[in-house]
């Protein structure tokens, strides 16, 4: 295959990448594009391997893939649709972790360029390798936290700006050593070291990291894995790699920019880590005694839903962890049948990583035209007669709207205490990963119903039929 | 400890102070109880109910108090009651101990411990023990079924054949528990509900309930301690007077909620405004009993005036629903008694920490504790604290100036050139791919629809597996060390591709309607 055929290949790849995230602006085209995606993706990898660039080793390339292959499609075939963020974590961490492989070993083959191109070249590889570590550690502590093996609960070291700062100053020095160096055919030591400091880098940020600020983290190694595949690209000289690096990094940059913006943070002071440090005095002042929560039993949790008009179900992380969507979906399936309007309200940061309630949602066959974002339903809270929120704290927390010192003043909320009667399931009264307490709970027109979400919903599924 | 609960003595009174239903939870809590034979007769509660549900039925009124540690009761003891009461009892029941001394020193001359249901502190907490709640709840849905009993005329307006019926006008004055009760039950009747109170907070609530709040062009805030009203100024009441006389010509059904904790009901109906109202029209007054709001209410009693309007000033409405008011007070007891039995083992303490408890009671072992101190939490939040809070949120919106807005865009400009300055053109060609790349993505990624974000994710993370053709390329190296690092590169990029694809396509199956 020559050279322009090639590039011919990876024209057309990148035409079907670009069409892969386009399809997924409706659910309808989402799985066509998904298999523009695939195609995509096989059409690069035949160019490349039949073209002038492999001439050899093929026999390795078949055997890697196949092995390869086979663990991802069976990764993907087992993964329960709960765990879903720390797979995506743990697939970001291979890009990242290859994006350094390939950075090394492009340095240590052989190079013809001279020159300013040699100087470019260098600090191509320097800063592939770079993002690349970054992305590889901060993905593996992600999935970490993600799964339980890593406390949720942010470490924060002391002077941990000035860390961050002094590895950043670091990384820079590092890089003009080793362009100085490789003139000279050296440069490994300061590579090393450098990639040593941004595995570093990368688990401090991800440390210092809490819980509810996961989707922000996840959607932006998202976006690094796409800046390491750019930079290889810049470092191979290959535009496929920068085109389809860059769709990926803008997308998952947007997709942090819509998390950060759902809770009201600045990008900024999530990466910086450590959710309310700077606001805990305050919170912990403001932590009165706010009255009592009034408990509710399960026949009269059937007995309202049963009797409302309308339902609006607000599920959340506590959903996921108690694998209770299959039940909200036989209760929502049992109450529309009775003729009540059930619906859900989506926030943007419930759960653990972007859109993780509606793949919960979708997987229990909820209908999709039932799901709702927030910004859609709202307004229709003063209308709602019973709100079911299930497993959720912050995100319908009014002290967001109500309290110009709480740490999460100002983030948008599910505003379902303006609804006729809010039913709260909750294991206890502890607060959410913002660690503030939520007046919702205190409300005359709040229930709290204790227990494992799954337990209690199968409860009052029996109730209800 | 053994609960007795006696038939109330009081002439017309229907309520008991406990129901089967309830006994089961006295009984978890540890209690034994015993009913006097036929005291949830007029309730409709059986004696074999009561049995049914594990109560002793007593015959005998005397050997029901001499056996009982605690009894439950309705309505406030009469003398005879008083005299049955023995050493260490304890006695739960309204009381009204502002209004009836002469009862107090009775009863704190014997040394037993009196609970006051009346008394029960408005603080949150406490609002499943409030019996004044659930009473005022049943008063204000039975005035308006009193109402409407008398009055001759529909509530909901209607197109019918043989004409047009109008609806009924009714305006309830006092937006409490009672108040909101009522329109709620008159709206649900289809009459027209206009309502009137001191405390501009509750305009919410009336118009929750589907009422239109009627205004006045006054300043005053007439919320009072403990979510009651208070007594406002004379230029309020006049204000408030004329639009009441207004009123009055135009509605057919005035109901009055209005009560000042402790002080005689406001007179806010004069004799003139009924003789302004139509023929046919009806006041009911649920203040009756604190003297009436109505100047022509008489109390216990209903009346008609020369014109033909029927003044209801009945004070014993929640009893003419003894079953439903039965119920709620027996479980405003349980729960009260729940929160004196804190090991649930049928011993009773009267603990003074509990601010419900220490309200409640008003005689303690002989002593009179009663008035409270006052509680510390209102319904509402005290109006300070928002005046407070007002400021700081004014400041907040700064729009940052042009020039710091440009500053990103400037840096980004010089950035640019400079690269321009240096970079060779093999770069610069790359560079731009990258820049555009950026820009559809931006572009394509906004479209995205947030249920899909999922999905978006696991595919992005496969289409970034495209890294895998820096792996490809490098695996022909003659080098082993090199070949090995790139096949190891394939591997897991592979890996990524198969898993990304394959979950994205496993997930976007699931997106059904």
């Amino acid at each position: 295959m020559s050279a322009g055929l090639v590039t011919v290949s990876y024209i057309g790849a990148t035409i079907l990448f670009i069409l892969t995230l386009g399809g997924l602006s409706h659910q309808e085209s989402a799985r066509k594009g998904n298999v523009y995606g695939m195609i995509g993706m096989t059409v690069a990898i035949l160019a490349t391997v039949f073209g002038p660039e492999v001439t050899g080793n093929f026999e390795y390339i078949i055997i890697t893939m196949l092995i390869g292959g086979s663990i991802g499609i069976i990764l993907a075939k087992k993964v329960e649709m709960t765990q879903m963020p720390e797979l995506v974590a743990i697939l970001h961490s291979l890009v990242g972790l290859a994006a350094v492989l390939v950075g090394f070993v492009n340095f240590m083959g052989e190079s013809t360029l001279t020159g300013v191109e040699k100087v470019i070249h260098e600090v191509e590889i320097y800063v592939g390798v770079l993002i690349g570590a970054v992305t590889f550690s901060g993905s593996v502590i992600a999935f970490g936290k993600l799964s339980g093996k890593i406390g949720g609960s942010p470490m924060l070291l002391p002077a941990r700006h000035w860390l961050n700062l002094g590895l950043l100053i670091a990384s820079i020095y590092f890089c003009y050593d080793f362009v100085h160096q490789a003139e000279t055919g050296g440069g490994m030591t300061p590579l090393i070291i450098m990639t040593v400091i941004a595995l570093l880098f990368g688990i401090h940020m991800v440390m210092a990291i809490g819980g509810a600020d996961m989707p922000v983290v996840v959607s932006m190694l998202n976006s690094y894995s796409g800046w390491a595949a750019s930079a290889t690209g810049f470092m191979l000289g290959n535009d496929l790699l920068i085109v389809v690096g860059a769709l990926v990094g803008s997308s998952g940059a947007i997709l942090s920019y819509i998390m950060c913006r759902a809770m009201n943070r600045n990008f900024i002071s999530v990466i910086a880590g450590g959710f309310g440090t700077d606001t805990g005095a305050v919170a912990a002042g403001g932590d009165e005694e706010q009255g009592e929560v009034v408990p509710i039993e399960t026949d009269d949790v059937a007995g309202l839903l049963v009797n409302a008009k309308e339902v609006m179900i607000i599920p959340g992380y506590g959903m996921a962890v108690a694998q209770a969507q299959h039940t909200v979906n036989e209760i929502t399936q049992a109450l529309r049948e009775k003729g009540v309007n059930v619906r859900f309200g989506i926030h943007p940061v419930a759960g653990r990583m972007p859109g993780h309630m509606n793949v919960l949602l979708a997987e229990a066959k909820v209908p999709y035209d039932i799901v709702f974002e927030m910004d859609e339903i709202n307004e229709d809270f003063p209308d709602v007669d019973v709100s079911v929120v299930i497993g959720a704290n912050d995100i319908v927390n009014p002290s967001a709207q109500e309290d110009p010192n709480s740490p999460i003043a100002g983030m948008p909320v599910l505003e379902c205490w303006k609804g006729t009667t809010t039913i709260v399931l909750k294991r206890s009264m502890a607060t959410g990963y913002a660690g503030v307490q939520n007046p919702l709970f205190f409300k005359e027109n709040t229930r709290m119903y204790f227990g494992d979400a799954k337990e209690s919903l199968d409860a009052v599924l029996k109730e209800i039929l | 400890m053994k609960i007795g609960v006696p038939k109330e003595t009081y002439a017309g009174e229907k309520r008991v102070a406990t129901t089967p239903e309830v006994i089961k939870w006295l009984q978890k809590l540890g209690y034994e109880v015993a009913v006097e034979s036929g005291a949830g007769m007029e309730a409709n509660f059986s004696d074999n109910a009561y049995r049914e549900a594990g109560a002793e039925v007593i015959g005998d009124t005397r050997a029901l108090w001499d056996a009982a540690d605690i009894i439950f009761k309705v309505r406030a003891p009469d003398d005879n009651e008083v005299e049955l009461l023995h050493d260490g009892q304890t006695l739960i029941s309204f009381i009204w101990p502002a209004q009836n001394e002469a009862l107090m020193q009775k009863l704190s001359s014997k040394n037993v411990n009196i609970l006051a249901m009346d008394s029960v502190p408005r603080i949150s907490r406490a609002q499943k023990m409030d019996a004044l709640s659930s009473m005022a709840n049943i008063a204000g849905y039975r005035a308006v079924v009193e109402a409407s009993h008398v009055f001759g005329r529909f509530f909901t307006g209607q197109i019918t054949a043989a004409g047009k019926v109008n609806p009924a006008k009714v305006l309830i004055i006092g937006a409490g528990v009672a108040g909101l009760a009522a329109i709620g039950a008159a709206n649900s009747m289809g009459a027209i509900v206009r309502s009137f109170d001191t405390r501009p907070e509750v305009k919410e609530q009336v118009e929750s309930m589907g009422a239109e709040f009627l205004m006045l062009d006054f300043e005053e805030d007439g919320s009072g301690e403990g979510g009651y009203a208070k007594t406002m100024s004379d230029e309020f009441i006049a204000a408030e007077m004329a639009l009441f006389a207004e009123q009055a010509k135009e509605v057919d059904i005035i109901i009055t909620t209005a009560l000042i904790p402790g002080k005689p009901a406001p007179k806010l109906i004069s004799a003139d405004m009924v003789k302004s109202m139509k023929n046919g029209s009806v006041i009911v007054d649920l203040a009756a009993e604190q003297g009436g709001n109505c100047e022509l209410t008489l109390p216990h009693d209903i009346t008609v005036t020369d014109n033909g309007v029927t003044i209801i000033g009945y004070s014993d409405l929640p009893s003419r629903l003894p079953t439903q008011s039965s119920q709620l007070y027996a479980t405003n007891l349980r729960h009260l008694l729940t929160d004196m039995t804190p090991e649930k083992d049928g011993q009773m303490t009267i603990d003074f920490e509990d601010e419900a408890v220490r309200g409640a009671t008003v005689i303690k072992a002989g002593e009179i504790t009663w008035p409270p101190p006052p509680p510390k939490l209102s319904a509402a939040a005290p109006a300070p604290k928002a005046a407070e809070t007002a400021p700081a949120v004014v400041e907040e919106p700064k729009k940052p100036s042009a020039f710091k807005q440009a500053i990103p865009l400037i840096i980004g400009a010089l950035l640019l050139l400079g690269l321009g300055s240096v970079a060779p053109a093999s770069f610069m060609q790359h560079f731009i791919v990258f820049v555009l790349a950026c820009f559809v993505g931006y572009m394509v990624i906004w479209n995205v629809t947030p249920s899909l974000h999922t999905p978006l994710m696991s595919v992005t993370n496969a289409v970034s597996s495209i890294i895998i053709i820096g792996a490809l390329i490098q695996i022909s190296s003659d080098n082993t060390l090199l070949m090995g690092i790139a096949a190891f590169g394939v591997l897991i990029t592979s890996i990524n591709i198969a898993g990304g694809f394959a979950v994205t396509r496993r997930m976007l199956e699931m997106f059904r309607k």
